[in-house]
């Protein structure tokens, strides 16, 4: 299976991820992507994520194997910012490509509720009050665990 | 040479920076110490995990750091 999982720390191209995909993998008749972004709105003026550089792409990679044996997959790309960004700048993409389109959608799903609450990722905000502007830390919503929890077998 | 202690995310903001050293060999009480109360309470909770040497531990409370291990605070995540 094709794979393409990334940590970058600059911006990157979404549009790409899908398409690259979908040319390396001639005789996947399904292609998915997600593409999350920084929301606009709430006074946000910023968003900083930071890692752990020694565990979070191999647990990146590990979701990888993860995603693979459960979907039928011909390719999987998941790549994911750090650093800082402002509204409308990509975070995280993760694209697949299957024969049927149930696993490469199902695929990235799967990938996403993984990434929002057990990759080593922290995020916050940079949020405009009154005359200036502070940083709040992001708390997983309890939904975000319940939407992972939905994998369990 | 000593342990490196790491604070990931809003553990930073509680410990008032980034990293800091410690006497190896640390345990789980002496990491309670060294990280201070603020970060020792959130330590308890079952949400915050541990690495120790790149490798996040099953079991915390079994930390057993040595001389140059880093060891790393990772609170809940929030990524996507």
């Amino acid at each position: 299976m094709l794979r393409d999982i990334r940590i970058e720390s600059g911006a990157f191209d979404p549009h790409r991820i899908a398409s690259d995909l979908a040319r390396e993998c001639p005789e996947a008749g399904g292609i998915a992507s997600f593409l999350g972004a920084v929301r606009a709105g709430g006074g946000v003026e910023a968003l900083e994520l930071s890692h752990y550089e020694p565990i979070t792409l191999a647990g990146m990679e590990a979701l990888a194997d993860d995603a693979s044996t459960r979907f039928d997959l011909m390719g999987l790309a998941m790549i994911h910012r750090i650093g800082h960004m402002v509204p409308g700048d990509p975070i995280v993409c993760v694209a697949a490509a299957s024969r049927h389109r149930r696993d490469a959608i199902e695929a990235i799903d799967f990938c996403m509720d993984h990434l929002k609450s057990a990759a080593w990722f922290w995020k916050r905000e940079l949020r405009s009050e009154g005359a200036g502007s502070a940083w709040h830390w992001i708390e997983p919503r309890e939904q975000d665990y319940s939407d992972k929890d939905r994998w369990k077998k | 040479m000593a342990v490196t202690i790491l604070f990931l995310g809003p553990l930073r903001d509680l410990a008032g920076e980034d990293s800091r050293q410690a006497d190896a060999p640390l345990d789980w009480a002496g990491l309670l110490d060294a990280a201070g109360p603020l970060v020792a309470e959130q330590l308890k909770s079952e949400r915050v995990n541990v690495a120790c040497g790149g490798k996040v531990l099953s079991d915390k409370h079994s930390l057993n750091a040595q001389d140059g291990d880093e060891v790393a605070l990772l609170p809940p995540v929030s990524g996507g």
